[in-house]
């Protein structure tokens, strides 16, 4: 019975986005297609929230189990929120013509086929088959970024596009010697591609295959993920976008790639002879943490600073899970889905200021919480929240790291917390500027487009100072999954 | 496989990464569009050629796609294109001739130290083949390093999809090369057609900072 709702759960969590790109593809008027866009992730959600309890038995191609579920569902509700904030914020570009009608189908249609690329991604058994639908949603972001067709939109999608290329060619290269590795012991054909039995087997595979793998795959999907010193696409691709597909890249696609690399990280872990794949992680991570939070200082543009923000937090999150053990694999989790939540809701605030105040130059913006109260003080919080202060769920995960690495590798720890520091001081600089100050606009914003940020701000709150019990033990039971 | 089959295997796998090699001295485009195209069809024959040694028919149609789209729409369509976007003359390197094949060769030595202690689970066969698909992917590499242009850097790109495709095909029983390839020949259509809708005639990191940041709206 129980496998049963997980195989609807998951057909309906696969199937409705890819009914849902056709469908939007084919709408020409705008509020219809932005409803249907809403309700269409909302199944998503509802189906991910279903396989959480309920897990279809796992085939060759597709698998659920506790570790996606989790990245399942923070992805669809983070996917739901988004398609909320788009709404509004498709309205006010329609309104200023920097889109024009027929763009918003194409808009639509590629947002539902991201969202089907992610899902996929995530529950699918067959490395090839993850693969393909992380190179798939590379292609649909892509387009989206250069949606608004600027000079500076066309190059940051062009780079986004060369460098995600090479980096999809790296992680393929990596995927084909997993499969050479798999192949002698499974025997050819789809067994030796599955994950679950790569992951159950690999003891007993060529080391040396394993670890050059493992190089091409952390080069190849640490591009994804927009690890330093392979991130220039990620502040561009940010930057030039349409907001809601910022908040997306940040929010999804960036947790995506990372899973794909923890995926083939526990691959290696049940190999005894192979190089450890943790100080590699730590490494990129500490550098991308570091490097990341003196660029915060030198930014101009809103969503570029953000887009740093995230290049910190993912080195943080990268970090983490190198450092492995049940502590910090626990703090990797719970700071992974804090970040989406937050990033998100920091990315919904930054759409609506760059759209209230014409511009996304940050020198330009001042006062925000005289002319827009409600907002100005939202965002406040929210970058408040990801430069990792209390009372958010962010300074739980970041403090989680930071004893556990204290404990095992205290050189670490200090130069982690330095990187946390540096880029603590920088977004406080900036929000200061933003936030106060006197100025002669008042923006009217109706209330209901701010309750996507809210919600994730309330969430975050909640998660900071009381994370309830069950959610403590599944956390818990996945990070002692991952090695 | 016999000893015969794998010989012809690697005449033509090795036949590839001579015209990758061939491919970095070019300096006009037209012959670059060229050789790309002879890069494809050497593919093509090379994974026919597998196809036809692992008894795995389906390979035949990624053979087929090689042949059909890089060897031959491809170039056809980038040939109008240049003509179009007037870049055809020469071609701007940041690294010189000289230099750059001698880093290629550098970058085939260091492929094979790489690869051959390391594949004996897959045979000798495999890991020579797979020698030489690492040596074509670094080239591509390479290429799409040291060239300015837009249009050189994907034929970069391709002929390092090219070697992609060589590891697919050698790799005994692989599944989803097929879909593999075609989802790789997506991405191309669509490289190509964003160069002709956008004019990009050149990558756009470039060593003059201050042009870069007046682009990015960082200037101050």
């Amino acid at each position: 019975m129980s496998a049963d709702i997980g195989q609807v759960a998951l057909a309906a969590l696969l199937g409705t986005p890819a009914v849902g790109a056709l469908l939007l593809a084919a709408i020409p008027t705008y509020r219809l297609a932005a409803a249907l866009n809403v309700a269409l992730c909302a199944a998503p959600l509802a189906a991910a929230g279903a396989l959480y309890g309920h897990r279809p038995p796992p085939s060759l191609y597709l698998l659920v189990d506790d570790v996606n579920a989790a990245f399942l569902l923070v992805g669809t509700l983070v996917g739901f929120t988004t398609s909320v904030f788009s709404a509004g914020y498709i309205a006010h570009e329609l309104q200023v013509r920097r889109l024009r009608p027929r763009d918003l189908r194409f808009y639509h249609g590629m947002y539902q086929l991201l969202m089907f690329a992610m899902d996929l991604a995530l529950v699918s058994n067959n490395i090839g088959l993850m693969w393909v639908s992380i190179e798939v949603a590379t292609l649909t972001t892509v387009m989206m970024v250069g949606m608004y067709r600027t000079n500076a939109a066309l190059e940051a999608a062009w780079k986004y596009f060369i460098l995600g290329s090479v980096g999809i060619a790296l992680a393929l290269f990596g995927t084909i010697l997993v499969y050479l590795a798999a192949q002698a012991r499974l025997g050819a054909g789809l067994a030796a591609m599955a994950w679950d039995r790569l992951a159950a087997a690999s003891g007993s595979f060529d080391p040396a295959l394993l670890n050059l793998s493992f190089v091409f795959l952390l080069l190849g999907y640490g591009t994804k993920v927009g690890l330093a010193p392979v991130h220039a696409w990620l502040p561009d691709a940010h930057a030039e976008g349409p907001t809601p597909i910022s908040a997306v890249l940040s929010g999804l696609l960036l947790n995506v790639a990372l899973f794909a690399l923890l995926r083939f990280k526990l691959i290696m872990a049940g190999n005894s002879h192979v190089l450890a794949p943790g100080p590699m992680m730590v490494s990129m991570g500490l550098v991308s943490l570091v490097f990341a939070g003196f660029m915060l200082y030198r930014r101009r543009d809103i969503k570029r600073l953000f887009a740093y923000s995230s290049i910190e937090h993912m080195g943080l999150i990268t970090l983490a899970f190198g450092l492995g053990g049940p502590l910090a694999n626990f703090a990797g989790l719970l700071h992974m889905a804090m970040h989406s939540l937050t990033k998100s809701a920091i990315f919904f605030g930054v759409g609506y200021v760059s759209q209230l105040e014409g511009t996304q130059r940050i020198a330009d913006i001042r006062g925000l919480t005289q002319s827009a109260p409600l907002l100005g003080w939202l965002l406040i919080i929210a970058v408040l929240a990801i430069a990792g202060l209390p009372p958010f769920g962010l300074f739980t995960s970041e403090f989680l790291l930071v004893t556990s690495t204290f404990a095992r590798v205290p050189w670490l720890a200090v130069l982690l917390g330095l990187g946390l520091m540096i880029a603590l001081g920088a977004l406080v600089l900036r929000v200061q500027g933003l936030a106060f100050g006197d100025t002669p606009h008042r923006h009217s914003l109706p209330a209901w487009r701010l309750a996507p940020m809210a919600l994730h701000l309330a969430l975050i709150t909640v998660a900071g100072v009381y994370l309830p019990g069950p959610i403590v033990a599944w956390f818990r039971h996945v990070a002692s999954q991952l090695g | 496989m016999s000893p015969f089959d794998s010989q012809i295997a690697h005449l033509l796998a090795g036949s590839m990464l001579l015209v990758s090699f061939m491919l970095l001295y070019q300096d006009r485009m037209f012959s670059l569009l060229n050789f790309f195209a002879i890069h494809a069809c050497v593919l093509a024959c090379s994974v026919g050629w597998q196809a036809y040694v692992q008894r795995a028919p389906h390979l035949y149609i990624t053979a087929l796609i090689a042949l059909l789209f890089k060897g031959l729409i491809i170039p056809v369509a980038l040939h109008r294109i240049v003509v179009r976007l007037g870049v055809h003359r020469t071609i701007e390197n940041v690294v010189s001739i000289g230099p750059t094949m001698l880093l290629g060769i550098a970058l085939v030595g260091l492929s094979i130290v790489v690869m051959l202690p390391v594949t004996h689970a897959g045979g000798e066969f495999v890991r020579e083949d797979l020698a030489f698909a690492l040596s074509v992917v670094l080239l591509g590499f390479l290429m799409m390093v040291t060239r300015r242009n837009a249009v050189s850097q994907v034929i970069g790109f391709m002929s390092l999809e090219n070697g992609l495709v060589l590891a697919a095909s050698g790799a005994r029983g692989m599944p989803l090369v097929v879909e593999i390839s075609v989802g790789f020949s997506v991405l191309i259509a669509f490289l190509v057609i964003g160069i002709f809708l956008f004019r990009i005639r050149a990558r756009f990191d470039t060593v003059d900072l201050q042009a870069l940041d007046m682009s990015r709206g960082e200037s101050a």
